[in-house]
C-alpha cells in the first residue's frame, strides 16, 4: 500500500513538474486534468479535506473497512458531478456497497460549507490519492442545491 | 494441562527448535503432526516470554466472535458468507491445532456465539438462533435451528449483536446505537443532541431475553442496562456472577467541536470504558463521556458540555477501568484455564480491533491487551498480550492493518483463541513453558 501511495505520490510530482516546464511552451494543450488544477485551489481544498472529511475517509483517502468507503477510485468519486455534490451536500444515510464491501456509517451532511468550499474539496479529492478528474466549481455546486431544494 | 502431557507438550517444543536449528531454513519446515505446537514465527506475533502461538485456519473471512466446545470443536460466527454460510465448525483431527476439518452452516451474517447448557447460540444483526448439541456434542441439526430473539434493531451503525448467557437461563444482546452522539442530524456539524435520546428506548443499550424461549421481541425482553453507545466485547464473569462489557466511546470531539478540543486530545478521548454491569445500570450515553484525564464523567457538547462540565453526568455510573479512546474493544473473555500462568487466572483478555477515529493522528490498538483482577475488580495496569496484528508500523499508524483482533475464545486445555475480522485468520495462543 505505502510503496502504491510513493509511486502515485511521485507520478503526480512528476507529472506536475513536467507540466510546470511544458506550461511554459504551449499551457493550452493539456486536457482538464489534476495537472492542470491551479494550486491554491488544491491547497485550499486540502485544508477543507483536513478538518471536515480525513477523520472518516483517512489522510488516504482509503477510508475505513466495512464503515466508511475509500474515495480512491470509485465512481461516487469519479463520475457525474452531481452525484458527489449531492452526497456532501446533503449527506447520506444508507449503505454504500464499493467493490463487493458495504460501508455502513453515515456520511453527514455539511451545511457549514461555502458553495466554493465545496468546489475546492471535491477537486481537491478527485484529484488526489491517486485520483484523476475534473475539477468541479462554486457553479456546479449552486446549481445541484438549487435543484435539491 | 495435565503433567504428563505437559511435559510431552514442552519436550517435543525443545526437539523441534534444536531440529528447526540445525535445519537452517525454518519457514519449509512442517512440523511433525499430532503435536500442539507453536508456529515457527509464532504466526506473526508479539506474546510474552512462555507463550507461543499458531495459525488455526486463515481462510475464514469476516471472522468475528468464537466459542470452543468442551470437546476442542471450534465455531466462528462469519460477518460475510463464505460458500453461503455464516457459521463455520472448525476440527483439529490430528492434535496439531490446525483446522483440518471446515464445515459451514447458517445462511446468515452476523457476530454473536455462545455454547451453554446443550446449546450453541448465534446471533445475526436482527436474531438469536440456538441449535441443540447432540450426544456427540455435535450439533443435531445445522438447518433448523431455534429462533429465540427477534425484531432487534438494525440500523447499519453498531448493527452487531454480542451474545452471553448467564447461569440462571438467561441470554445478553447489545443492541447498539445507530448514532453517534444522538444528535438531531447524526455526525453533522452543529446539530444539537436530542434530549431525551429516543433511541435509548430500542438501543443503547444491552437487552436481557430467556435463553430457552421463542420468538421474543423487546416485548418479551428486559433492557438489563442503558446509557452505552455501543458494544462489542462483553462476557459473564462466572466468579462474580455479573455481566462485563467493554463500550466503544464516542467519535470526532474535534471535528464537531474544533473550538473545545484539540485534535491532539480528540485522538485519545473519550477513553473506551469497561463496565460491570448490574441490572438497571445507566451509564450515561448519550449526554455523558469519560475523561480518563479527570477521572469521571463529563458532559457531551452536543448536550451544552465544554471538556469540564459534568452536571447530570456526576451520577450516571461509571467504569471499573478506562483504556485510551477510539481503539475498538471488540473481544472480552475471562480467563478460567490452568495453562496459562496464574496471574491470567480470572482475569480479562481484550481484543481491541484498532482505531480509525485517531486521524490525522496515527491509529492504535491492533492487540490484544490483559487485566490482572482480583475479586471481580482490576488489580493493576493492563498490558499488551499479543501485539503484531497489523503488520507493519505505517499499516498500523494508517490504518490499514493486515489482521484486526475480534474475539476471544478459551479452549478446554486453556488455549487462548483469537478471530482476525480483516484477514481471515484464527489464532490459538499456548503457554509453552512451566
Amino acid at each position: 500500500m505505502f510503496k502504491f501511495f510513493a509511486i502515485t505520490a511521485g507520478v503526480l510530482i512528476l507529472a506536475g513538474g513536467s507540466y510546470c516546464a511544458s506550461a511554459q511552451t504551449k499551457p493550452a494543450a493539456k486536457p482538464k486534468t489534476s495537472s492542470s488544477i491551479p494550486a491554491a485551489t488544491m491547497q485550499r481544498g486540502k485544508v477543507v479535506y483536513e478538518s471536515e472529511c480525513l477523520s472518516c475517509h483517512q489522510a488516504n483517502g482509503q477510508g475505513v473497512q466495512r464503515m466508511n468507503p475509500p474515495l480512491v477510485k470509485t465512481k461516487y468519486v469519479l463520475g457525474d458531478k452531481k452525484t458527489i455534490i449531492t452526497v456532501v451536500v446533503q449527506g447520506l444515510d444508507k449503505p454504500v456497497e464499493i467493490n463487493g464491501e458495504t460501508y455502513e456509517n453515515v456520511m453527514p451532511a455539511h451545511p457549514n460549507l461555502t458553495d466554493q468550499q465545496i468546489a475546492d474539496v471535491l477537486t481537491y479529492v478527485r484529484n488526489s490519492f491517486g485520483n484523476k478528474a475534473s475539477a468541479i466549481s462554486a457553479a456546479d455546486v449552486k446549481s445541484v442545491k438549487a435543484k435539491i431544494k | 494441562m495435565k503433567p504428563f502431557t505437559k511435559i510431552l507438550f514442552v519436550a517435543s517444543f525443545v526437539a523441534l527448535s534444536t531440529f528447526t536449528a540445525c535445519a537452517g531454513d525454518t519457514t519449509q519446515m512442517k512440523k511433525p503432526s499430532g503435536q500442539l505446537l507453536p508456529d515457527v514465527d509464532n504466526a506473526g506475533l508479539k506474546l510474552p516470554a512462555g507463550f507461543g502461538a499458531l495459525v488455526v485456519t486463515d481462510k475464514l473471512p469476516a471472522a468475528r466472535h468464537i466459542v470452543v466446545n468442551a470437546n476442542g470443536d471450534i465455531y466462528v460466527k462469519l460477518e460475510k458468507l463464505k460458500d453461503g454460510s455464516g457459521i463455520y465448525r472448525l476440527r483439529d483431527t490430528n492434535g496439531d491445532g490446525k483446522a483440518d476439518e471446515m464445515k459451514g452452516f447458517g445462511n446468515y451474517i452476523g457476530t454473536g456465539i455462545a455454547i451453554k447448557n446443550g446449546y450453541l447460540y448465534a446471533s445475526s444483526n436482527q436474531e438469536i438462533f440456538r441449535y441443540k448439541l447432540n450426544d456427540k456434542n455435535e450439533v443435531a441439526n445445522t438447518s433448523a435451528p431455534e429462533k429465540i430473539v427477534t425484531g432487534l434493531w438494525d440500523h447499519h451503525q453498531h448493527s452487531s449483536k454480542s451474545i452471553t448467557l448467564d447461569n440462571n437461563g438467561n441470554i445478553y444482546v447489545n443492541i447498539g446505537a445507530p448514532s453517534n452522539a444522538c444528535q438531531v442530524k447524526d455526525r453533522t456539524k452543529g446539530s444539537p443532541g436530542q434530549d431525551p435520546c429516543p433511541i435509548l428506548d430500542s438501543a443503547g443499550g444491552i437487552w436481557q431475553f430467556k435463553a430457552d424461549q421463542m420468538n421474543q421481541s423487546y416485548a418479551q425482553g428486559v433492557r438489563y442496562c442503558t446509557g452505552i453507545r455501543n458494544i462489542v466485547g462483553l462476557d459473564w464473569n462466572n466468579e462474580t456472577n455479573d455481566l462485563y462489557a467493554m463500550q466503544h466511546g464516542r467519535d470526532d470531539l474535534h471535528r464537531l467541536f474544533d473550538s473545545m478540543y484539540t485534535d491532539e486530545q480528540s485522538s485519545v478521548l473519550p477513553a473506551e470504558e469497561m463496565f460491570r454491569v448490574k441490572k438497571g445500570s445507566n451509564f450515561g450515553w448519550p449526554y455523558c463521556y469519560y475523561d480518563q484525564f479527570q477521572n469521571k464523567k463529563l458532559l457531551n457538547p452536543e448536550y451544552g458540555g465544554d471538556s469540564k462540565k459534568q452536571d447530570r453526568c456526576a451520577n450516571v455510573d461509571q467504569p471499573i477501568y478506562a483504556f485510551p479512546g477510539h481503539l475498538a474493544p471488540n473481544g472480552l473473555l475471562f480467563y478460567t484455564g490452568s495453562m496459562f500462568p496464574e496471574k491470567y487466572k480470572n482475569g480479562a483478555f481484550i481484543a481491541f480491533h484498532g482505531s480509525w477515529n485517531r486521524a490525522p493522528k496515527p491509529q492504535a490498538g491492533f492487540f490484544v491487551v490483559f487485566v490482572p483482577f482480583k475479586n471481580g475488580m482490576p488489580d493493576s495496569n493492563w498490558e499488551v498480550f499479543a501485539d503484531g496484528f497489523a503488520g507493519t508500523e505505517e499499516n498500523r499508524s494508517s490504518g490499514n492493518a493486515k489482521h484486526r483482533p475480534c474475539g476471544l475464545a478459551q479452549g478446554p486445555d486453556g488455549s487462548l483463541y483469537v478471530t482476525d475480522d480483516a484477514g481471515g485468520t484464527v489464532y490459538r495462543i499456548v503457554f509453552k513453558k512451566s
